[in-house]
């Protein structure tokens, strides 16, 4: 297995992911006496660092196996294959033990602030729990006010509080174990178009007044653009193009990403847009196309036979500029 | 009947009432309590349970006379209903409606126990096969379907002939030990679910003890249904315990349960009718009256219809 080349050195990467693999197995055929089928390949090989107290931005459409990446990460699905090095420790290869401690420094934020909090709980026995089970210093007023919630908010219970109110509490739960490393896993998307913004500049405070290392998974672009240093693209569990931020929004390489930025709302009416709209469906990760995943569906002009039988890899383009793309014709990319 | 047995007993009546009238004036300030009282069955249900309850508690002051106590086993036998023998007399002569009061303690507090043993036991197994899967589930999920396909009457049958005659304390452990595989059943679903929620997941990212997150993430959040199987199984239980007395291998004679009571009769069916009627009466209305609290209850534990 040939890992992708890394990019340019930053700081010493606090996350490394390399080739994590997430397959899920599915039924056998004839009420499980057959032949198995193929499994859904939710992550196929997919590779990338985050330095220290830097956000990756992790895109992709529904299916596309960002979230799975997120959750093998923090060990809440087990993977199939690959290895995640926490600070040059291997996750995967953690006892018991040492994974209740690893517990304490990667989190995770959750979409859905509707089912993210116990229903049963108070806002305050929710955030008291972990300080407790870690005999943590930290109170819950503290967390409270470090999310610019009111010390209120603690005797409520989570459906007296609005998506906002709820995420900030999931978000200071995360922060309750003092942790380096988030997850976000869509944090705003399930929110008020103003309440999302409120939400990503909380994010970046804390990430500023913490030193955090975020993985920021989202399904536009748009959100992303304001938050992350790196953005990786996701397709049919695959990255398709990683670069720095605004690298990839001023030359996305992959057509992929170009169709996602052509989709990113523009707020000036007068502005020409160019929308690309993609036509047919995400295929099946159980059944992904031969050659590049992409190709039934890509825009391309220059798309060939070779895209049909050849799958593209990640590779940098220009040499030595730290963009990847996983696209035969990334050099002469659509305008 | 003396003077004090009937005061007790009007006593009686009132106070199951008032309390009926006391929840549903307590429940008109709580959306779900005031869905639970929709049902007029409901209410219904909770005043016949309470006035048993009632009757069991006090059955030293309803009943006017000893339960075992054969007044005139010759003049006395198979005395009709009257003002003095409220449900009249069985075939030794003994007061049918003070077998009936302390019956009601034998009999309810079997069905209340065992049914708490049971509940227990079926949320916790139920429980943990849905939280662990794999070989765990597997294991004692084929458990419960052994357990289903038995006969419970013959697990108890065996349980008797191995111990010739059941304490109270033994019956209640056997009775509850073999009625928990349908609760564990429902549970383990619930638990299914409720384990993919991101708050369980948010729980097992912060490091909290496995335990922990079954008792004080998972379960709470499947409390209703298990309330709900929980008043189903009371009336499984009762009439589990019903049956055995009936086949005599239940509660021991002289010592009246509703059970007992309708063996007793049983004999003398057609010409004293009273002696199984009254108690074989307080079985349906006891298992009816469950079911509609159980109904009442499933609508308002029932979180779809809470409003946003």
């Amino acid at each position: 297995m040939t890992a992708p080349p890394a990019p340019p050195p930053v700081a010493a990467p606090l996350v490394d992911v390399r080739d994590l693999v997430k397959h899920y197995a599915a039924e056998r055929r004839w009420f499980g006496l057959g032949r198995p089928r193929p499994p859904v390949r939710a992550v196929d090989g997919v590779s990338f660092t985050i330095p220290s107290g830097r956000t990756l931005g992790l895109v992709g459409e529904s299916g596309s196996g960002k979230t799975t990446v997120g959750r093998t990460m923090l060990r809440l699905q087990e993977a199939t294959g690959g290895r995640v090095l926490f600070e040059g420790r291997d996750v995967f290869a953690l006892d018991s033990r040492a994974l209740r401690a690893l517990r304490r420094r990667m989190q995770i934020v959750f979409q859905d602030p509707y089912s993210s909090l116990n229903p049963r709980m108070t806002v305050q026995e929710t955030l008291r729990e972990p300080l407790e089970i870690h005999g943590l210093a930290g109170t819950v007023a503290a967390l409270l006010d470090e999310v610019g919630l009111d010390a209120v908010f603690a005797k409520r219970y989570p459906h007296e509080l609005s998506g906002g109110q709820r995420q900030r509490v999931g978000i200071a739960r995360a922060l309750s174990v003092e942790p380096q490393f988030i997850v976000c896993d869509e944090p705003v998307s399930a929110l008020d178009v103003s309440v999302q913004a409120q939400v990503l500049n909380l994010l970046a405070d804390l990430q500023a007044r913490r030193r955090l290392t975020y993985l920021f998974i989202a399904h536009d672009l748009a959100v992303v653009r304001h938050i992350a240093d790196d953005v990786a693209v996701m397709y049919l569990g695959k990255i398709v193009e990683r670069a720095p931020a605004a690298e990839i929004y001023a030359l996305p390489r992959h057509p992929y990403t170009r169709a996602l930025l052509s989709a990113v709302p523009e707020p000036d009416p007068k502005a020409k847009k160019n929308r690309i709209v993609l036509s047919g469906d995400v295929p099946s990760p159980a059944m992904p196309p031969p050659g590049c995943p992409f190709h039934p569906r890509c825009p391309h002009p220059l798309k060939s036979a070779r895209c049909r039988t050849e799958v593209p890899p990640l590779r940098e383009v220009p040499a030595g500029s730290g963009h990847l793309a996983a696209c035969h014709y990334a050099e002469q990319p659509m305008k | 009947m003396t003077f004090g047995s009937w005061l007790a007993l009007v006593v009686a009546i009132v106070l199951s009432a008032e309390v009926v009238r006391w929840l549903r004036h307590r429940a008109l300030r709580h959306e779900r309590w005031r869905r639970f009282f929709r049902h007029p069955t409901a209410a219904w249900g909770c005043g016949i349970l309470t006035f048993l309850i009632i009757v069991a508690i006090a059955a030293p002051l309803v009943a006017p006379l000893d339960p075992i106590v054969q007044p005139d086993p010759v003049r006395l036998k198979n005395h009709a209903p009257s003002l003095t023998f409220l449900m009249g007399t069985d075939v030794f002569s003994r007061d049918v409606w003070s077998r009936f009061a302390y019956g009601a303690r034998v009999s309810l507090g079997i069905g209340a126990l065992g049914a708490l043993i049971a509940v227990s036991l079926g949320s916790c197994v139920g429980a943990v096969a849905g939280y662990y899967r794999r070989w765990v589930d597997a294991i004692l999920m084929r458990g419960v379907d052994i357990g289903l396909a038995l006969p419970r009457i013959f697990i108890v049958l065996m349980a008797v002939a191995l111990w010739d005659r059941l304490s109270f304390a033994w019956l209640t452990l056997v009775i509850g030990l073999t009625s928990w595989f349908a609760t564990s059943r429902l549970v383990r679903a619930e638990v299914l679910a409720l384990r993919e929620r991101d708050f369980v997941v948010a729980a097992r990212a912060l490091g909290v003890p496995s335990s922990r997150v079954i008792f004080g993430h998972v379960l709470p959040n499947a409390a209703a249904p298990i309330i709900v199987s929980a008043a189903l199984s009371v009336g499984n239980v009762l009439l589990l315990e019903a049956s055995l007395s009936f086949l005599g291998i239940g509660v021991a004679p002289p010592r009246p349960s509703w059970g007992n009571m309708i063996a007793d009769g049983a004999v003398t069916i057609y010409t004293a009718p009273w002696t199984t009627l009254f108690a074989g009466l307080a079985i349906s209305l006891v298992v009816m009256s469950l079911n509609a609290v159980a109904d009442g209850l499933r609508d308002a534990l029932d979180p779809r219809q809470d409003p946003a």
